[in-house]
């Protein structure tokens, strides 16, 4: 078999200006994790119904199992390692879910903090529902959800306490 | 103890480098590590002609393949069968790779290894296996039937079949007691297959130096996979060190071990020279992990007129896959824990554990309990419904009463030892419950329902686990224990109980779990057993360090051990607070070898007293540092126990089904952290939400698993999940120093028995198969009324 | 699960990526949230993959009195926002969850033409049509009516070279109410059946109404349900008669979340209560 065609992409990470060569093939899950050592978005199904590799793309959550890296030269993605602040401080969203024992693995953790912080970027301070259809496509198999709704209740406290 | 941190929701210490990125689960890990990937049998049975890789071979990126020929003899053998019992009279395990036939869709034939797992994919793409398809066996009662064998020793299917029985108090068996009783009934309950599904699955990483073999695995067991590597690949266990990292979940599947991807990774390092990596996929995890849950039971009873149970006989068919890897403890695990709380007069249950050409069945979450629980709580609301009885007023009828503990059921458990609950207020709970949900009030309307469910469920049994404590000389104490992590927040729980011991903050403890270089003996994290078995140890291991670390300090400061105390991690006189050192500076005197590394060290040399030039520096029987390890090794099993309650309503037309309320009262002790024991709760009611109305295995006639993906194995988002209410009831168990009991399957065990309970009471049907769908509801409609 | 090996393309204009499907008659790759499952399961093996994300002008959705035009790399979640259309903007709503939304294309959804989607049935009961486009000296369209482009389960009325460019979605008349009722077994999942009604409230009385049905057909399947409820003031019409004519074209089949008596019998609650909810606020509509 052939070696495979590989492309100069340049996207920006979590602030930073990455140049990768990637064959078309490289899911952006992979591309994170293992081409850039970004290993806190995770995989748990690769084909789109498990939401643990949800990041940000351009500001939007997206499945990074379903997009092609080298689809995305050029644009800001980020990942769970870019959420906090950056002066060793949590941001709402994350503190939201250690106060309210959101996570138990933390496997679909990422996920879900990506959505979520998506989710009150857009819709400061959801409704129950909204709260619900917002994180309907993330799948977690130990918290039973019960806090992660709490946690994002709590998230959007937190941020309009902030602001 | 001042510390008091024992009971307080106390936030979870892991949870920082969970949100930040900064867990390492074992796909995180080696970077450069070459790939393995499996051909998988795409048959449920056949016989391998030939195995062609030439196609294969000019692959970019290929580095090995293996199959089953290439192995040494000794990597090559039917894998270990773990739990031996008398009556598995045909225990079958199977060969790392296939040699001759496949018996389950799934089943690995041929091991990849290359660059990348998109290369080892392309490589496996062009392999090419001939198989001559064999008759499939297909469900419980086509196994039965033995017409077409599984395996062609093992005849009609049967690897094992146990007949226990435990006479009534008149001394009467069941049958009789049945044959005599004033009201009997008999049905066929069902409960399909369903899988743990932990969101990350299997995985393992292997490092070979020459000498020694490292080997990462996400795991419920890392002691006893070092064990199994060692046995297998014939590496001294000195020279084998398990790792479990950051685990994403196990919920049961992950301590069947070793599984065969934990013997042919760490074999294709070593023979490679070269570090190799096996990430198991979601497609992977659905056809080559675990199964569990698919039972019929067939239920007799007698009963009498307040619907006391006096003789209860139930026959199971339990289908457990090709393989007998952890023997037969769900089937034996349905058979005891299917009492409950309940006196239930004279028992006889048989089982029949039988082979399949589908994946194999190890315990999963609950671990053949929910289908016991089903079994005994759908008897319940049938004697009620026929008496026409309130069905709380049934099963308080036949509840163990506080006073009769310990209450000896007459049984051997899933531990080999007698089947004693310990403790526990059953009476007390149930009126918790029907206060939670309103049962007295609940306004009975057609399609909307209530329901309840009761469970007892052993929990913390042996042989052991241990723990060590260290305190060193910059005041910090180490706590570790063998027994492995997979999201139950053992970081945390155990900190609690090492700083409530030994008086310290909680932010100078760490807690190490499941690092066979740190305790190499332990028995894994399963059967509700962390909390309980390592708490314990840990405490004892608390207990013998503070006892030394008040002899040093009372050496140090002329006092009396008896009158010392250690408050935020300092020693002192009671009532004395100057005469005072910090477990820094104990730490430090607790090692004669008093090198000035540091300013404690150099500090503390001011405190040591002139030795005794005619004694040892370490005294007999001391050792060095402060630091200690302790085993604990339970007598026999605490006994928690829940109720659960829900109220339904059904859609009169599209047959939805919706749970409106979902009430739980949990007993499993004293708590050591009750928001981690609330969240376990939490979690186990929605996986059992799944178990009862979305999740189940769906094998076609010819053996394969047709919905083996998430978008057709429905696992519940949080739209699907009700708000789940709870409420704790606190009986201490006797048997173990905290007074606790396990917590971490509790949520799911009756939740199936409840919801059909509920449905029942919503729609006048009898729900006798679990899960149920609205589609399925929609035909028990037209064909039930 | 991960993909095998492809060519990929990334065309920058609308001939460019023309000339290249004609060249290779590889995928389109759009939002790639059907197409890229496929690939990691490998399912689909194509040699070439035709990205149209970069394709200039395809990401427009446009709106007229006639109705609205969305091209083709146009997401789910933008179509929504820009609530064009009613029914439209109802459907999406049903379409997967939100963070797919955000990939999935609408012209995608259609292309894909999945009979347990929600948008084909959109298009089809407006009786809208999809503009593909392919390479002929220059760029030669035609438009596909709904009741042409579903040819079958999966199979749209594309040819090996053609793209899909734009689908058009004919506005509702005054007086018209929709509705969009459908049944998953998750929030988000395929639905087991679905229903979409359009009906047309005119001197208080039903003038038009009709149905489409998702998930019991290979294709969705539109009803006439005029003769059963026209002429009629919305809430004397006989809308159980109408929901059996729905009913009666659909043609469902057993799987393993329903079985096809089911389905069948959903369909019928289902195009009841939608067509019910389209003429109140068809009704309403004509009111306000
Ligand atoms: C978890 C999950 C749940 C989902 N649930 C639903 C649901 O409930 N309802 C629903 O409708 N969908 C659902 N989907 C599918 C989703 O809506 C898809 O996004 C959509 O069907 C396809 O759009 P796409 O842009 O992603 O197309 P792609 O995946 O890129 O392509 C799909 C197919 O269409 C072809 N194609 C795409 N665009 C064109 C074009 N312009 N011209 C020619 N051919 C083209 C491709 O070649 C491919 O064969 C779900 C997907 C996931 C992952
Ligand atoms: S890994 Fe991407 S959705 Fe599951
Ligand atoms: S915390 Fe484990 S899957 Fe969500």
């Amino acid at each position: 078999m052939r070696d495979e065609t590989r492309f100069e992409i340049t996207v920006t990470v979590n602030g930073a200006a990455r140049r990768l060569r990637v064959p078309a093939r490289r899911l952006l899950s992979d591309c994170l994790r293992h081409d850039l050592g970004l290993t806190g978005t995770h995989v748990g199904c690769e084909h789109g119904v498990c939401g643990c590799c949800t990041v940000l793309l351009d500001g939007r959550p997206v499945r990074s199992c379903l997009t092609f890296a080298v689809t995305v030269d050029g644009s800001k993605i980020t990942t769970v390692e870019g959420l906090a602040p950056g002066d060793g401080r949590l941001s709402p969203v994350q503190r939201a879910f250690a106060e309210c024992h959101g996570l138990q693995c933390g496997f679909c953790t990422p996920g879900f903090l990506c959505t979520v912080t998506a989710l009150l970027a857009d819709n400061p301070a959801p409704t129950e529902d909204e709260v619900l259809e917002g994180i309907s496509g993330n799948l977690c198999r130990c918290t039973g959800y019960q806090n992660i709704v709490k946690a994002v209740h709590r998230a959007a406290e937190l941020r309009a306490e902030e602001s | 103890m001042t510390t008091k941190l024992f009971g307080e929701p106390v936030q979870r210490r892991e949870d920082h480098r969970l949100l930040t990125g900064g867990g390492r689960y074992v796909d995180d890990l080696g970077r450069d590590a070459l790939a393995a990937a499996f051909v998988r049998s795409p048959h449920a049975h056949a016989r391998i002609r030939d195995i062609d890789v030439t196609a294969a071979l000019d692959v970019e990126g290929l580095v090995a393949i293996y199959t089953w020929d290439d192995l040494p003899e000794r990597v090559g053998r039917p894998l270990p069968l773990l739990i031996p019992h008398p009556a598995l009279t045909h225990g079958r395990t199977a060969l790392p790779l296939a040699r001759d036939v496949v018996r389950h869709v799934g089943e690995p034939v041929v091991m990849v290894v290359a660059t990348d797992r998109y290369a080892a994919e392309d490589v496996c793409a062009r392999i090419e296996v001939d198989y001559e398809p064999l008759k499939p066996v297909v469900g419980p009662e086509q196994a039965v039937s033995g017409v077409h064998l599984v395996h062609d020793d093992v005849p009609g299917n049967v690897g094992a079949h146990l007949v226990q029985e435990v006479p009534g108090p008149d001394g009467r068996g069941a049958r009789e007691a049945i044959e005599t009783a004033p009201h009997t009934l008999s049905f066929r309950l069902d409960i399909e297959r369903s899988a743990a599904t932990p969101l990350e699955g299997r995985g393992v990483y292997a490092r070979w130096d020459g000498r020694d073999l490292r080997v990462y695995s996400s795991t419920q067991t890392s002691t006893s996979v070092r064990m199994a590597v060692s046995a297998v690949l014939g590496v001294p266990l000195p020279q084998v060190e398990v790792i479990a990292p950051d685990v994403g979940g196990g919920f049961g599947v992950k301590i069947v071990h070793p599984w065969p991807e934990e013997i042919l990774v760490p074999w294709a390092a070593m023979t490679l020279g070269r570090e190799v990596k096996w990430t198991e996929d979601r497609r992977e995890h659905f056809v080559a992990s675990a199964h569990e849950r698919g039972q019929v039971q067939h239920v007799r009873v007698g009963f009498d007129d307040d619907g006391r149970l006096l003789g209860l006989d139930v026959t199971i068919l339990h289908d457990h896959g090709a393989y007998t890897p952890y023997g037969i403890i769900v089937p034996i695990v349905t058979s005891t824990q299917l009492l409950g709380p309940y006196k239930v007069g004279a028992y006889r249950v048989e089982f029949s554990s039988l082979y399949t050409n589908t994946v194999q069945v190890t315990p999963y979450r609950g671990a053949g309990r929910p289908q016991g629980v089903f079994c005994m709580e759908r008897t319940m609301d049938k004697i009620a419904r026929r008496l026409g009885k309130d069905r709380a007023e049934v099963r308080a009828a036949n509840f163990i009463q506080p006073e009769d503990f310990p209450y000896d059921q007459g049984m051997t458990f899933q531990d080999g030892r007698p089947l004693i609950y310990d403790s526990g207020d059953y009476p007390r709970m149930l009126r918790m419950l029907k206060e939670l949900i309103g049962w007295d009030d609940f306004e009975r309307a057609p399609g909307r329902g209530i329901g309840i469910g009761c469970y007892v469920e052993g929990t913390g049994p042996g042989p052991y686990e241990g723990g060590h404590v260290q305190i060193t000389s910059d005041g910090q104490v180490h706590v570790s224990t063998g027994l492995t992590s997979q999201g139950q927040g053992h970081e945390t729980a155990f900190a609690q109980i090492a700083a409530t011991e030994l008086g310290v903050p909680i932010e100078r403890v760490s807690v190490v779990t499941g690092d066979t270089r740190r305790l190499g003996y332990a028995v894994g994290t399963f059967a509700s057993r962390a909390a309980v078995v390592s708490g314990n140890a840990i405490a004892l291991a608390c207990r013998k360090v503070r006892e030394k670390a008040l002899r040093v300090a009372a050496d140090a400061l002329e006092a009396d051990p008896a009158d010392l105390e250690i408050t935020e991690g300092v020693v002192h006189v009671a009532g004395a607070p100057q005469a005072s050192m910090p477990l820094s500076t104990v730490a430090v005197l607790a090692n004669p070898l008093r090198y000035a590394f540091d300013e404690e060290t150099a500090r503390a040399t001011q405190f040591a007293g002139a030795a005794d030039p005619n004694r040892p520096p370490v005294a007999e029987g001391d050792e060095p540092g402060l630091e200690g390890r302790e085993f604990y090794s339970p007598i026999r099993c605490t006994f928690a126990a829940g109720m659960h309650a829900a109220i339904v309503e059904t859609d009169p037309d599209t047959a939805e089904i919706r749970i409106v309320r979902y009430a739980v009262v949990h007993d499993c002790g004293n708590l050591i952290n009750p928001m981690i024991v609330e969240g376990q709760i939490h979690g186990g009611v929605a996986q059992g939400v799944g178990g009862a109305l979305y999740e189940r295995m769906v094998y076609d006639e010819h053996g394969q698993l047709v919905n083996a993906s998430f978008m057709d194995f429905l696992m519940p988002y949080a739209t699907e999940v009700p708000h789940v209410e709870t409420a704790h009831l606190q009986t201490p168990s006797p048997l173990n120093p905290l007074g606790i009991k396990g917590a971490g399957e509790a949520g799911v065990i009756p939740v199936s028995a409840v919801v059909a309970s509920a449905l029942e009471d919503a729609e006048g049907i009898p729900i006798d198969r679990m899960p149920i769908s609205p589609s399925e509801l929609f035909h028990l409609r037209t064909s039930g009324r | 699960m991960k993909p095998p090996p492809f060519a990929y393309h990334a065309p920058r204009d609308l001939g460019e990526a023309l000339r290249t499907l004609a060249e290779v008659r590889g995928k389109v790759l759009a939002g790639g949230q059907s197409l890229i499952p496929m690939l990691n399961m490998r399912l689909a093996e194509p040699s070439d993959l035709v990205d149209i994300n970069r394709v200039a002008g395809l990401d427009r959705l446009e709106r007229t009195a006639d109705g609205v035009v969305v091209g083709a790399t146009v997401r789910h979640a933008d179509a929504e926002r820009a609530r064009a259309h009613p029914l439209l903007t109802r459907a999406l709503k049903l379409v997967a969850h939100p963070v797919i939304r955000n990939r999935g294309t609408v012209v995608g959804s259609l292309a894909h033409a999945d009979p347990a989607a929600e948008l084909p049935a959109v298009l089809a009961v407006l009786g809208g049509h999809v503009r593909v486009a392919r390479w002929d000296g220059g760029v030669a369209v035609r438009d596909v009516p709904a009741a042409g482009f579903f040819a079958g389960p999966m199979e749209p009325a594309i040819e090996p070279g053609e793209l899909a460019v734009s689908a058009f979605f004919p506005a509702l008349r005054p007086g018209t109410g929709s509705a969009f009722l459908e049944i998953a077994r998750r929030h988000g999942d395929y639905a087991l059946a679905g229903v979409c009604a359009v009906v047309t409230v005119d001197d208080g009385r039903v003038a038009t109404a009709r149905a489409a049905c998702i998930g019991v057909g290979p294709v969705p399947v539109v009803v006439d349900v005029g003769p059963a409820c026209t002429g009629r003031p919305p809430g004397e019409a006989d809308w159980a008669g109408a929901a059996a004519l729905v009913r009666e074209a659909a043609e469902p089949e057993d799987d393993i979340h329903a079985t096809a008596a089911y389905r069948g019998h959903l369909v019928g609650v289902l195009a009841e209560r939608a067509l019910r909810d389209a003429a109140r606020e068809g009704a309403a509509a004509r009111a306000g």
